[in-house]
């Protein structure tokens, strides 16, 4: 009837193809390929971090030592700032001119339309002014953070700090984000994954111009952040509070355990610093004071860090060794002969506990030889070898020349010299006893940190055995203890051979004639072993180790000043107020303490350390 | 009260339920489009949802005004109404308001009319007019040219306005001619011509290396080949009578036609134009500047996924990553929303339309309602293929309506009264003879 009806077919094809052509390519981009989906949620999606508490960190009798304090981030939406009155609003935030200039700059740069930080971690107590007339400056918010706080400013250097993530640590742990606070140092470094607790988020949707509209599928993605867990620490703050003011205005350390579990009831290292000045906005200008401060060094964590030349206390090292390998009885005697090395005080031929409480020297020369030349071969040099060898693997079960594995990072593990040692020196074969005498009263090689020689007197006052010091006693909201430091650790010397050293460190501090006369206490019975480390030109160290009581040791300490006199002189006496603190509670010898908190042993004799 | 009856009877169901669906479908995307915490309901009339209510309601409205009007109306009308649209994109070009460059609009105050919308309207009447009045067949040159010229003197019109994307859809009454008789040559010219256009323009930056260190660009390339293609033919053909001749004026033109593609490009296409024909054929690719808004769509469309995202789920469409989300690309909501299966749903019920427009044409009695319903067809198929076809990256950025869905009442009338003049004559086809 038509000539062109057929056409229909054309034209109602077209329409067919071009549909089904739409139907193919939407199958394609809406079901088989899955990037539009990403590049949506990369647009479309904001995933707000939601901030856990960072746990607390309590003193052994439940005392605060560190906790969170409320501060603000200042925050800008750059776009809906109007005209304000900046001269009165940088007074009120304590910034210039040009300062908020450059802020607004940086802010616009990143977005007009999404807020960034203006000001970071205000405290509190400003915030309470400044949030009171924010109402005059449209685009200003304030955005609660937490601060780290320090009650009683001290232990800087064991509890550690924490500060922005940088990107070495953003790879090392895909945990992080940018933005994050991470432990950098001590007890926060160490328990971070403890302390930091698991971060929330909160998935938001944003518009165009990053506006925030609003939650996401009504927040069926986000999470909730999981506080940090709290640590109780083996720190008695108060005693720690006590040890830093003893050690003001001095170098060196003190480090306090409880004998029986190996907890440490105070660690200090002087000079530090107050742990509140590497919170928050000063934190980054203190922090560089504190480094620029590199003679005395405050970031330094002695207790763990300095490497000492033991000096006189590695006398019983000696002692214990050499009876347990039955090289001397504690009634061998040996002549005060100052011909091969020098001592002092007045005595001439002791047995072993009158060597220790007069600290002779000849003696332990003559002991350490007969630890090193056993007579086991003829060639000296070969005997000296395996003497050497064994001594080694005796004084390394005190804890000395290895890591302790206590709960601080860093920690330096000393030095006990050994064969593989002297051969590098001085070649296979080519040194025996009178090479190395020097080690005989802990001079010569043998380095040791401050952590092992408080671990020597818990050693002393356990008779024979410790436990790896360490800081936290529990974890958490179920009480945690890490194992490692509730199994014991053998010295394998027979608790006999504790009986003539407890013995003599008793006369050392409590006898006529004892080094440490000073140690002394009326109401409690201190034993304990003087140290004075020989420096050349320069004053010497001053080292004491003690326990007390004699009969249920409650507390072993070590103390170590740097370039004072000694260690009778001012070591005995810091470890002796102590003991006094920590056992009785409180001081009755004023003088004496005011004799140590006058004293000031500041002068820089070495180079830079 | 009898024809009232019959109109109701006759009315065809299948279009009638098509467009309501397809209309509903458009306000609710267009709610979810622009939705607006503030602003929750569906009727508030400060928003583009509230708005759209008027104009499907006044749609309805004007639905029953073309019922009721005696079919012999559009036949004796024709030329008056499509002068009278002529008079108004006249008139637009003087009194019409500015709007983003172009003077589409008039505006009286808050309420806005694109007559370029209607014109479409005016011009199938007139066209149709002129068509079914021809003696048997749509033959000779003169009648051919004033056919041309009924659509030239609206596309010219809005042209000055300037609206390049309503100067298009004039080219899709070339469906309406070809069912009419115009040769299918002139559809394969157009393909054809349309081939070399994009060959040309890809071609334009390439440059081929030849042995001897010869290099030579993409046109001289395409040229030397319609050359060896040509002497191929002539080779095979040769005993074909004028063949020579008809083969050079080939090359000729062709050669000629590389070469006027390039300053039509460039000289007549306005950069933004350029810019986003070079996007569609990848010769560029700008995802920030402008394959924005295609870059962006796809994005909402595919990241919907088998089933969508759900009614007001929608996040790039939404929170404004999408620009012009309820008018030009209110298909990007239907995507992210209801996914596949939601733009599923609506191509075929726009395939459905079409097909029933076509095979109701093809019922008529009546040369005029056959012609007419090929126009409403091919210009809602158009709409359709430019409109959707934008939205997944198969056509480029040309802002004209998806019929019945996009925001806006001037489309929105201007596509029901299109649609209902054919179901008004459709339900009289009975009665028409002529």
């Amino acid at each position: 009837m038509n000539p062109f009806e057929d056409r229909k077919f054309v034209i109602l094809g077209i329409f067919f193809t071009v549909c089904l052509i739409f139907v193919g390519r939407l199958f394609y981009i809406q079901v088989v390929d899955e990037s539009y989906e990403l590049s949506a949620n990369n647009q479309a999606l904001r995933r707000v971090p939601q901030y856990p508490v960072r746990g607390l960190v309590y003193d052994r009798h439940g005392q605060l030592l560190v906790y969170n304090e409320a501060a603000y981030d200042l925050m800008v939406i750059p776009r809906q700032v109007g005209v304000i009155d900046t001269a009165s609003f940088c007074e009120l935030l304590g910034i210039v001119d040009t300062t908020f200039d450059n802020k607004m700059a940086k802010a616009k740069k990143f977005s007009r339309y999404k807020a960034s930080v203006f000001e970071k971690q205000i405290p509190a107590d400003q915030w309470a002014e400044i949030s009171e007339k924010l109402y005059q400056y449209p685009g200003f918010y304030g955005e609660k953070r937490t601060l780290r706080k320090y009650p009683e400013s001290v232990a800087a250097n064991i509890l550690g700090y924490i500060s922005e993530v940088n990107p070495s640590d953003l790879d090392k742990d895909s945990y992080y984000r940018m933005g994050d606070y991470v432990g950098k140092l001590g007890l926060e470094k160490e328990y971070e994954k403890e302390l930091r607790g698991v971060r929330g988020v909160r998935v938001q949707m944003v518009d165009v111009h990053n506006r925030v509209k609003g939650s996401f599928s009504d927040g069926e993605y986000d999470t909730l952040p999981i506080s940090g867990e709290n640590l109780i620490s083996t720190i008695d703050r108060d005693l720690q509070v006590y040890g830093e003011k003893l050690m003001q205005n001095k170098r060196g350390s003190i480090v306090a355990i409880e004998p029986k579990t190996g907890e440490i009831l105070a660690m200090i290292t002087a000079p530090s610093y107050d742990p509140n000045l590497l919170v928050g906005r000063p934190r980054n200008e203190n922090y560089k004071a504190l480094q620029a401060n590199d003679s005395l060094n405050p970031l330094f964590n002695r207790a763990i860090n300095a490497q000492y030349r033991p000096g006189s206390i590695f006398k019983i090292v000696q002692s214990l060794v050499a009876l347990d390998e039955g090289v001397i009885t504690e009634n061998t005697r040996f002549h005060c002969n100052r011909g091969i090395i020098n001592c002092h005080g007045s005595h001439s031929y002791d047995d072993l506990v009158g060597a220790i409480q007069h600290s002779c020297n000849p003696y332990f020369w003559n002991v350490y030889k007969k630890l090193v030349q056993r007579g086991k071969y003829d060639n000296i040099f070969r005997d000296a070898a395996y003497g050497v060898d064994i001594w080694q693997r005796r004084v390394k079960q005190f804890g000395f020349g290895v890591e302790l594995k206590t709960d601080l990072p860093n920690i330096k593990k000393g030095l006990v010299p050994g064969v593989e040692y002297y051969n590098r020196w001085y070649g296979e074969r080519r040194w025996a006893f009178s090479t190395i005498y020097s080690n005989s009263i802990g001079e010569g090689e043998m380095l040791v940190v401050p952590i092992q020689m408080a671990n020597l007197a818990a050693i002393i006052a356990n008779k024979g055995y410790f436990y790896t010091p360490h800081l936290i006693k529990s974890i958490g909201r179920d009480s945690v203890k890490r194992t490692e430091f509730t199994t014991k650790n053998e010295t394998d010397v027979d608790a006999k051979y504790f009986e003539p050293v407890t013995e003599a460190m008793y006369k050392v501090v409590n006898e006529a004639g004892g080094t440490a006369r000073r140690a002394r206490i009326d109401s409690i019975i201190v034993c304990g072993k003087t140290g004075t480390v020989q420096n050349d030109k320069w004053p010497d160290h001053s080292v004491f180790i003690a326990f007390a009581p004699m009969d249920d040791p409650k507390i072993a300490i070590a103390v170590y000043v740097e370039y004072s006199d000694f260690g009778g002189t001012w070591a005995a006496p810091i470890a002796s107020l102590m003991i006094e603190q920590y056992l009785t509670g409180e001081i009755k010898r004023l003088d004496k303490e005011k004799r140590i908190t006058d004293a000031i042993f500041l002068d820089i004799y070495e180079g830079k350390k | 009260m009898r024809a009232k009856n019959s109109i109701i009877q006759n009315i065809d169901w299948v279009l009638f339920w098509t467009f309501t669906a397809l209309v509903l479908m458009g306000w609710f995307n267009i709610y979810a489009a622009t939705y607006n915490e503030e602003h929750q309901s569906i009727f508030d009339m400060s928003q583009s949802y509230g708005k759209q209510v008027i104009w499907i309601v006044t749609s309805y409205a004007m639905i029953w005004v073309v019922m009721m009007l005696d079919p012999r109306f559009f036949t004796r009308l024709a030329y008056p109404i499509y002068g009278f649209c002529m008079l108004l994109l006249v008139g637009v070009l003087f009194f019409g308001t500015e709007i983003k460059g172009a003077k589409s609009w008039y505006t009286l105050g808050s309420f806005s009319f694109q007559p370029s919308e209607i014109a479409k309207y005016g011009t199938a009447l007139a066209l149709t007019f002129y068509l079914s009045n021809l003696g048997k067949k749509f033959q000779g040159f003169f009648t051919r040219v004033k056919a041309f010229l009924i659509l030239i003197l609206p596309a010219a019109l809005i042209m000055l306005q300037p609206d390049t994307g309503s100067v298009l859809v004039y080219a899709a009454f070339i469906f309406v001619m070809y069912r009419e008789g115009l040769s299918g040559n002139i559809l394969l010219f157009g393909l054809a011509a349309a081939a070399l256009f994009v060959l040309a323009l890809l071609l334009n930056n390439t440059t081929f290396e030849l042995p001897f260190n010869l290099v030579i660009n993409g046109h001289v390339t395409m040229i030397i080949v319609i050359g060896i293609i040509c002497l191929t033919l002539y080779y095979l053909f040769q005993k074909v009578k004028g063949i020579r001749i008809a083969l050079a004026a080939v090359f000729i033109f062709i050669a000629g036609y590389i070469y006027l593609v390039d300053f039509a490009f460039n000289n007549v296409l306005k950069p933004h134009q350029q810019a986003r024909i070079n996007e569609l054929l990848g010769i560029q690719s700008d995802p920030t500047g402008a394959g924005y808004n295609v870059h962006q769509s796809m994005i909402a469309i595919g990241s919907g996924g088998t089933f969508g995202k759900g009614f007001l789920q929608g996040t790039q469409t939404k929170f404004n990553f999408v620009p012009e989300q309820s008018t030009d690309f209110i298909f990007c909501t239907v995507g992210e929303e209801w996914g596949f299966m939601g733009s599923l749903v609506v191509i075929v019920l726009f395939l459905v339309m079409l097909f029933r427009i076509i095979i109701l044409a093809e019922r008529q009695r009546s040369k005029f309602s056959r012609i007419y319903g090929y126009c409403v067809a091919s210009i809602f198929f158009f709409h359709l293929a430019i409109n959707i076809g934008m939205t997944i990256g198969l056509a480029p950025v040309i802002g004209i309506p998806l019929p019945f869905f996009s925001y806006g009442g001037s489309s929105l009338w201007a596509f029901t009264i299109l649609l209902f003049t054919f179901i008004k004559m459709d339900s009289e086809r009975m009665h028409i003879l002529s």
